[in-house]
């Protein structure tokens, strides 16, 4: 067993999903070989090489691709740079964390390979069989891939955490070594990067965030929603919403939660004027504890909730902020 | 310029699934069936495009047993121009449609490929992005916004990704795929269900179209999620803090 890791890196770190897909990767064998391939330019890239090759003891090798054709996250020069990899290394079996960027990346590279992806992975029973949700998380699919290697996945990273044991230490280092471009023969300019824009947060990334506090179409306005964002510094904990929160134009894209947006799974999950459609539970039903509040004591949210109250949220969210203690 | 966009006919969205007792999928009998609502949004920006005078002719594919036609129909009847049916009555993995689609694509030479980004059956979210790969074609994957330029030949495509939008500008021919927010798909009207009735679709097999079928993957079961053990209802804020403090023990 063989394994490559894409992974993504982001101020001079790799970033936390692709972590969770070494984590990922390390279930199918104790003794697998781990290959992490990054990819950019500049000095950024060469310190997340040296973090990438210290931050997991499985880590067994790290790959540097160095050009200005990665400096974006496209996902033409990026499924090339795999298929290239692959051609050299031979792996068994291709991961990425399953986030915008690997669904974006990852099944491009397997047609360019002529293998069906698995995508969304959240469990690993044997080397080639996959767990992974269908409709929504309403069922479960096991699937064997039965082809010849490599075998290709994302992996859903909230199935995969990382130990803080983990996070805190740095490891052995692991060598590095570049990827030999000379043969990369991606014809550029087909696509170009025109620019990102994101709201810059303190907040902690809602994907990792141990406390989500979300909000639904019941907020009413944009203004009202800055309770939930209150709430959420209150606990030092991420904002999420649900699709008509978004829809609505309460909160930008990003913050949504569901099917076929963030999939989340915090310690505490606060659900403010959620009713809790299917869409909605597919992404966040793996919450650790999840708490509801809804005027409708028939809401669906209900039925997933550990700790329901029906009630009104603006009387409800003002009482706890005042009552909630502060974060430690 | 030519529009080709691929729809699937999927569970209806509100339908609550059923898995088969003996864990073979999940029941599909006697349920009701619709266009994927990211196809359908896909097919709605086809036509957006076609109206503003930026695409000739937009042509809905779709794959899968006979009632796919049905399905074909609806995307008629909002409005494409005419139809493809491959019928395939056995399971089709995203890498074999990818195939088929890039087969159709040598037939129909589209400027424009359009697809929903994933379907709320399978939730694979991979079709647009191989048959991309596998035409060497630029790929806008998640669009909220596409704006074509007839002249340059280009799409300008806002992209819904983890951390906010990034816009990305795709030389044509492209295949992008649609998100949520790209726009609200129409329903059909009455005149225009009976003008689907006549409009033509083209049958193809994919022996006819010389792709070969080949699986690498196997469901092997499905099984129902494990369900989440019964909360309770709590009557204020107090009793909530303090079960939260003192018995999940979480803040």
């Amino acid at each position: 067993v063989s394994t490559l890791v894409i992974a993504e890196h982001e101020g001079g770190a790799v970033k936390a999903p692709s972590i969770s897909a070494v984590v990922a990767a390390k279930s199918f064998s104790d003794v697998a070989s781990i290959s992490l391939l990054l990819a950019g330019s500049g000095p950024s890239l060469h310190e997340a090489a040296s973090h990438a090759a210290s931050c997991h003891p499985s880590i067994s090798q790290v790959l540097v691709a160095d050009s200005d054709k990665f400096k974006n996250p496209l996902a033409e020069p990026w499924a090339k740079l795999v298929h290239l990899a692959q051609q050299s290394g031979g792996y068994s079996h291709i991961l990425a964390a399953s986030n915008s960027f690997g669904k974006n990346v990852v099944p491009r590279a397997a047609a360019l390979l002529d293998v069906s992806p698995i995508t969304d992975v959240i469990g690993i029973s044997e080397s080639h069989t996959f767990v992974r949700p269908i409709y929504a998380g309403n069922a479960l699919s096991t699937v064997r891939y039965t082809g010849a290697n490599p075998c290709i996945l994302t992996i859903r990273s909230t199935s995969f955490p990382v130990s803080q044991k983990t996070v805190d230490s740095r490891f052995k280092q692991a060598p590095i070594s570049q990827v030999d471009l000379s043969t990369f023969d991606e014809d550029l300019g087909k696509s170009r990067y025109i620019s990102h824009t994101c709201q810059d947060s303190e907040r902690p990334d809602l994907g990792n965030a141990r406390f989500v506090v979300a909000g639904g179409r019941a907020l009413k306005s944009a203004e009202n929603f800055k309770m939930i964002e209150k709430l959420a510094t209150k606990l030092g904990g991420a904002v999420g919403a649900t699709r008509a929160a978004v829809d609505a134009g309460f909160v930008p894209n990003d913050l949504q939660v569901g099917q076929t947006g963030k999939i989340v799974a915090p310690e505490l999950y606060m659900a403010f004027g959620v009713s809790g459609a299917i869409q909605h539970l597919a992404g966040m039903r793996d919450s650790k504890v999840i708490v509801a509040v809804n005027k409708d004591a028939d809401a669906p949210i209900f039925q997933v909730a550990d700790y329901g109250l029906v009630g009104d949220l603006f009387e409800v969210i003002p009482e706890l902020l005042e009552k909630l203690p502060e974060k430690k | 310029m030519k529009i080709m966009v691929a729809i699937k006919r999927v569970i209806d969205y509100a339908v609550k699934i059923r898995v088969k007792p003996d864990k073979t999928g999940v029941e599909t009998q006697n349920v009701k069936m619709s266009m994927n609502p990211f196809c359908e949004i896909a097919l709605e920006e086809a036509l957006r495009i076609k109206e503003a005078k930026l695409a000739s002719e937009v042509v809905a594919v779709s794959m899968g047993p006979s009632q796919s036609v049905d399905t074909l129909r609806t995307g008629l009847a909002m409005g494409a121009d005419r139809g493809i049916h491959v019928e395939f009555n056995q399971t089709l993995y995203p890498l074999s449609v990818a195939k088929i689609l890039r087969a159709l694509v040598e037939v129909e030479k589209p400027g424009l490929l359009l697809l929903g980004k994933q379907a709320i059956d399978d939730d694979c979210n991979q079709t647009g992005q191989m048959i991309a790969g596998l035409l060497n074609w630029p790929q806008g994957t998640f669009a909220s916004k596409v704006i074509l330029d007839k002249e340059k030949q280009v799409a300008t495509v806002d992209r819904e990704v983890d951390d906010g939008i990034e816009t990305l500008s795709l030389n044509l021919p492209a295949v992008i795929t649609t998100d949520l927010r790209l726009n609200q798909p129409r329903y059909a009207t009455l005149p225009n269900i009976m003008k689907a009735k006549s409009k033509p679709i083209k049958k193809f097999t994919p022996q006819e179209l010389n792709v070969e079928i080949k699986s690498d993957l196997e469901v092997v079961q499905v099984t129902e999620p494990p369900k989440r053990k019964a909360g309770i209802l709590v009557s204020s804020v107090d009793e909530l803090i303090d079960k939260l403090k003192n018995e999940a023990n979480v803040i």
